[in-house]
């Protein structure tokens, strides 16, 4: 655990995205404290400029809602839906690629057509015509963008499987009278957890902006408030309140930007070898 | 004979996917919460009882599902893509009218992210570990983050509000009745912005891919060999490190061409681009599902022509592969 700790450190980028998203996290955690009132309260007069009144920093948007509560509410609605839609695609990805990958021949055949498939469809557009048809809502959102994401995880845990059954470990074990379902459980995945991991945190990062994506066309949770939804409502006043688009944008960069950081900081750290070869 | 048979059996991959895809249409209208007539008809309100059970009757909804989806597979074949209650005509005229727009943006912005991702990616990989690396993949990494519609958005904020240089909104100049190469010339200065915005989150993407291949082929024997014979760095670099480490890209622009025409949604939207993304989000605002669902299987169909595309592009980049197969 330390030498994963001194690898992953000695990243830099992965620690200023680490810190990053303790801060966001952090942000997540206080705003109902911070700002226990709802987020679409209206609060002052409609379009207060930024750094005007301390009360209000980021000032005030179309209708008077505070811009910085806004923020702090919408950072729990995108990484909730960013880490929950993200175990989803885990969920589906990793059996099928697990299945395809352990039992070969036609099942694999079927299996990864079926991937093919959902890659050629354009992702986001499935999203859209998903959350749009089933009705906006956080269930929906997170199933749309876990029916969009989970074909590389297939893949790739295909190709780990692949690669590791042919290990003299796998042999062991099958001697050792271990049936397959156990070989796959307690040989195989356990070692295919790494890269597992690091897509794990991309997934994340992509969750965030497919879903900041579906809030600014409107598709959003109607319920929560959320950065793309803030983006969207100010996208028609943009030549007049450039702030009301500007910071939730760059609240959406900033957790996109750490999420991807750390992810090439936990690939460093847990393949060294392929690190050392890469760059 | 043999390309005869490779085409063959590429159209009937096409084909096979184009009715998967028109299949899942069909079940997602009977999914939808709601009477599947209400559903095409878009929000149940705007319909009226006569265009229901017109619906009803044109889609044959009282017979059993698997009869349903033999008619509607059959109408799609046709064309027929129903009709939009909303806007008043057929959803296939509508998309055509709109397609050409859409086109002309995501093969423009196709040709710039491929273009500029892969120098890019190749200057990187040719001065790695410098400065000039450093900043271009700092770059690439911010860019990779930044939401499409926002990077939008600032553009026009930038471009168009602050510094005047592009126009930030639709197709052409309204009532500037140009024709020729005026129009055409206006037509470019619209496109440059949502072109270039949608392009460079992808620019990004290929050349984060070009600068991993590079380095991954430049430490192969080959590149060794073609050095060790006394041949420059530059030329080593464009005429067998490059080559070698394009092959990945292309494959990977052709899967990724999907995201670009989901892409376009939302560039489409900020710019007012009158192309099917926009219709996509029109469709979205007015619940017109069937005009939805008709854009949805077009955006299908075009991923499905830049992979071919794609395929073409790789022939040229590899000689081998078009031999091989």
């Amino acid at each position: 655990m330390s030498a994963f700790w001194k690898r992953f450190s000695r990243n830099r980028g992965a620690v200023l995205g680490l810190i990053i998203l303790a801060v966001v996290i952090a942000i997540a955690i206080v705003a109902p404290i911070l700002y226990p009132q709802s987020p679409w309260k209206m609060v002052q007069r409609p379009f207060l400029q930024p750094f005007t009144l301390p009360a209000f920093p980021l000032g005030t948007d179309t209708l008077g809602r505070d811009v910085a509560s806004g923020l702090a509410h919408g950072a729990r609605v995108s990484l909730l839906i960013g880490i929950v839609s993200t175990f989803v695609a885990l969920l589906i990805g990793v059996p099928i690629g697990a299945i395809a990958g352990f039992a070969g021949g036609r099942i694999d055949d079927a299996l990864m057509r079926l991937t093919e498939l959902f890659q050629t469809v354009p992702n986001f557009a499935l999203a859209i015509v998903l959350v749009a048809i089933f009705q906006p809502s956080l269930a929906s959102i997170v199933m749309a963008i876990a029916v969009v994401s989970w074909p590389p995880v297939a893949r790739l845990v295909r190709a780990e499987v692949l690669s590791l059954k042919t290990r003299e470990f796998v042999d062991a074990a099958r001697l050792a009278g271990l049936s397959g379902r156990a070989i796959l459980m307690r040989e195989v995945l356990p070692n295919a957890l790494s890269p597992i991991i690091v897509m794990a945190s991309l997934m994340v990062a992509t969750a965030i902006l497919v879903e900041s994506s579906l809030s600014f066309l409107g598709l959003g949770d109607p319920n929560a408030m959320s950065w793309g939804f803030m983006i969207g409502a100010a996208r028609t006043v943009i030549r007049n309140a450039w702030w009301l688009s500007f910071f939730p944008g760059l609240a959406i960069l900033l957790t996109v930007l750490a999420l991807n950081l750390i992810g090439e900081g936990l690939s460093d750290a847990l393949n060294p070898r392929l690190a050392r070869e890469g760059r | 004979m043999r390309i005869a048979l490779l085409i063959l059996s590429r159209l009937l991959k096409v084909a096979a996917i184009l009715l998967v895809i028109i299949t899942a249409n069909f079940l997602l209208i009977h999914a939808a919460p709601g009477d599947p007539a209400a559903v095409m008809a878009g929000e149940a309100g705007a319909a009226d009882e006569k265009f229901l059970a017109q619906l009803r009757e044109q889609f044959s909804l009282d017979k059993p599902l698997y009869e349903q989806l033999a008619i509607y597979v059959g109408k799609v074949m046709q064309f027929d893509l129903g009709y939009s209650y909303r806007q008043q005509m057929p959803v296939a005229d509508l998309i055509f009218d709109r397609l050409p727009a859409t086109l002309l943006l995501t093969f423009s912005a196709f040709l710039i992210s491929l273009t500029a991702g892969v120098a890019l990616g190749a200057l990187a990989a040719a001065r790695a570990g410098g400065w000039a690396d450093t900043a271009i993949t700092s770059a690439a990494l911010i860019f990779y983050a930044t939401p499409l519609y926002w990077l939008a958005l600032m553009a026009v904020l930038l471009f168009s509000v602050q510094l005047e240089w592009l126009p930030g909104f639709g197709y052409e100049t309204i009532g500037s009745n140009a024709t020729g190469f005026a129009r055409a010339w206006d037509i470019a200065q619209h496109l440059i912005l949502p072109a270039v915005t949608l392009g460079t989150f992808f620019a990004a993407v290929y050349l984060r891919m070009t600068r991993a291949a590079m380095l991954e082929v430049a430490g192969l024997d080959f590149v060794k060999t073609a050095r060790a014979k006394g041949l420059s760095r530059q030329l080593v670099m464009r005429r067998h490190v490059l080559r070698n480490a394009l092959l990945p890209v292309v494959t990977l622009a052709g899967v990724q061409a999907g995201q670009l025409v989901g892409g376009a949604v939302l560039t489409e939207t900020v710019f007012a681009w009158p192309g099917i993304g926009r219709l996509m989000f029109e469709a979205l605002t007015q619940r017109d599902y069937n005009l939805l669902l008709g854009v949805f299987f077009i955006s299908a169909a075009m991923v499905i022509l830049f992979n071919i595309i794609t395929d073409l592009i790789y022939g040229v980049v590899d000689p081998r592969i078009g031999a091989a197969a």
